[in-house]
């Protein structure tokens, strides 16, 4: 089996008195794609957010491995999770509206350019690599650009474009951060059947390092309701339901697994069934 | 015809340098949501210091030619830079995440510290300055009232244009233009993206106050008199520019500077010159009633 990329190890978010999410414990592979299933209200936001350092987690160790050396998520804040290694998207889009798709690429490069620049003292006496080094960021986000099928749209403002193309570029824009696992919360919500189609082998091509020339491979971890998505590409599965975990393995044995039935098809659960047709 | 054109001149030049400095209140005010009330102070400091640069240098005799000016400028530009930072850093960084108006409270306060420790260390006399730059030349004539405009008149809008273009440059081109305009944008999302929000605030904060120092040295090139306490009047009317061109729009702040400036010049030429503030912030509160977002600004849409 491959390395270790991310443990979660005994994870728990409490919000006043609830538990949303409890012990939780599973271990994303380098190079796999990891889906993170269960009904709503099973905490896999949460998951997700403490993994991203929106929450910080009540308890519990997230250790990143690069280069085999472990970092401790839940130790870093804001911008330093991001230089570890961690991009996510959203389920409700977060791209920069006002600025063009290829603007929001180069802004996730700007580490780069940064340094390149001398923080812009040196852009402004026109000394140091900035021009080779901003013509070698657009040079990559255009090949996001192509990859993700928005080269047409490239000087367009991010707002203007249509929901499955502002997904895209919303992914497009993660992986020019260059990160070792990208999160992505519910990349499928409200695509097509086609769109969700083309979106399983970006996703597949992003893991093997295929999407787009000179990009190396990256694993994935990802929330999603589609099922149809998640059997498709998961190298594995791990199950949640009300904050705990109930099940991990290959799509195949998660399928097969009892509990997960009970708890999508929601034995014993009457929030399920309307209340006049209960006995 | 003639008396209007030399009104215009006069104007423009004024307007420049409160388009300096609402740049600095806009660009604050787009990063964070903040109104920096002590960004009118840190003119001031700016000011102060070319005087003292000033002072300096012709104590040493090398006070002669553009060199100088320019050197008076970064020298100034440099050190005000710096106080902008400390506030930042001081004063308004350990309240992010506070309830909304403590950095308001404690920018007032700043703007306070600064007036005091200025007239403390420098005195409350007001301090002149002989010309540094005299004479200009004459536009037309007609009868006996002659048009001019001074040399000082085209240094301040020279540099004025090319420190704007400099910035434009700046902001629309550069990775750290693109940085500052994506936490404009969402500010959490460009963490995610790995950016370092708090080192992006401090540049803002560094540029506007440049801008500010560069203004402050125009206003004292060109009035040759200032004391600790020139800040707050300019500070207010600029901010009153950069509301009135558009809080958060950049061009609108050099706009919103221009019109504030001709408003003045143009009331002070025509009516009454005791009156002129109130011409200003009278055609600032109709602007607002009609446009409440300025003459630039976008409709603020609350993000969520």
């Amino acid at each position: 089996m491959a390395a270790p990329i991310l443990e979660v190890d005994a994870l728990s978010m409490r919000f006043g008195g609830l538990k949303a999410v409890d012990e939780v414990s599973f271990t994303a592979h380098a190079g796999d794609i990891t889906a993170v299933i269960g009904p709503n209200g099973a905490g896999k936001t949460t998951v997700f957010n403490c993994i991203t350092g929106f929450y910080r987690p009540t308890s519990g160790r997230l250790r990143l491995h690069r280069d085999g050396r472990a970092t401790e998520l839940q130790k870093l804040q804001g911008h330093d999770i991001a230089r570890a290694g961690i991009a996510r998207t959203f389920q409700n889009i977060r791209l920069f509206p006002g600025m063009t798709a290829l603007e929001n690429l180069l802004v996730a490069q700007h580490r780069p350019l940064m340094r390149a620049s001398g923080f812009a003292i040196g852009a402004i006496l026109g000394l140091s690599g900035y021009p080779a080094a901003e013509r070698a960021a657009i040079a990559r986000a255009t090949r996001w650009l192509e990859a993700t099928g928005l080269i047409e749209r490239a000087d367009d403002p991010a707002g203007a474009l249509p929901y499955g193309q502002q997904r895209r570029l919303e992914i497009a824009r993660a992986m020019c951060t260059s990160p070792l696992l990208l999160c992505l919360d519910e990349p499928a919500a409200g695509l097509n059947p086609r769109e969700s189609v083309d979106l399983a082998r970006l996703l597949r091509a992003i893991r093997d390092g295929e999407a787009a020339e000179g990009e190396p491979p990256c694993s994935l971890l990802l929330i999603e309701h589609d099922m149809g998505v998640v059997m498709g590409i998961s190298d594995r599965v791990v199950v949640l339901d009300h904050g705990k975990k109930i099940a991990d393995g290959t799509p195949a044995e998660v399928r097969a697994d009892p509990r997960v039935i009970a708890a999508y098809l929601g034995e014993g659960d009457e929030d399920e069934v309307p209340a006049e047709a209960a006995p | 015809m003639a008396y209007a054109l030399q009104q215009l001149i006069n104007g423009v030049a004024l307007g420049m340098i409160y388009g300096l400095i609402a740049v600095g209140y806009t660009m604050v005010y787009g990063i964070i949501g903040m109104i920096n009330f002590a960004h009118g102070d840190i003119f001031m400091v700016g000011a102060f210091v070319a005087l003292i640069t000033i002072v300096l240098l012709l104590s040493g005799g090398i006070m002669e030619g553009p060199g100088a000016i320019m050197l008076v400028l970064l020298v100034s530009m440099c050190v005000t830079a710096l106080y902008g930072w400390t506030v930042e850093r001081v004063a308004y960084r350990p309240l992010r995440g506070s309830f909304r108006l403590a950095p308001l409270i404690s920018a007032i306060g700043m703007s306070i510290v600064l007036q005091n420790y200025v007239q403390v260390a420098q005195g409350a006399r007001v301090k002149p300055l002989e010309p540094i730059v005299p004479g200009g030349f004459t536009v037309m004539t007609e009868g006996t009232f002659v048009v001019q405009v001074s040399w000082m008149q085209l240094v301040i809008v020279l540099v004025t244009l090319a420190v704007l273009a400099v910035f434009t440059w700046l902001v629309t081109r550069t990775a750290l233009g693109r940085s500052m305009r994506a936490c404009e944008q969402d500010r959490r999302m460009a963490q995610l993206l790995g950016i370092n929000t708090d080192r992006v605030i401090s540049i803002t904060f560094v540029i506007g106050a440049a801008l500010a120092s560069v203004a402050g040295m125009m206003y004292l090139l060109r009035y040759g008199v200032i004391d600790f306490y020139i800040g707050f009047l300019a500070g207010v009317k600029a901010f009153t520019a950069a509301v009135l061109g558009g809080i958060g729009s950049l061009p609108g702040a050099v706009l919103g500077g221009l019109l504030i400036g001709l408003i003045e010049t143009f009331w002070s030429a025509y009516f009454s010159v005791a009156y002129k503030d109130v011409a200003t912030f009278a055609i600032l509160a109709i602007v607002l009633i009609f446009m409440p977002t300025g003459l630039l600004g976008r409709a603020e849409v609350e993000k969520v």
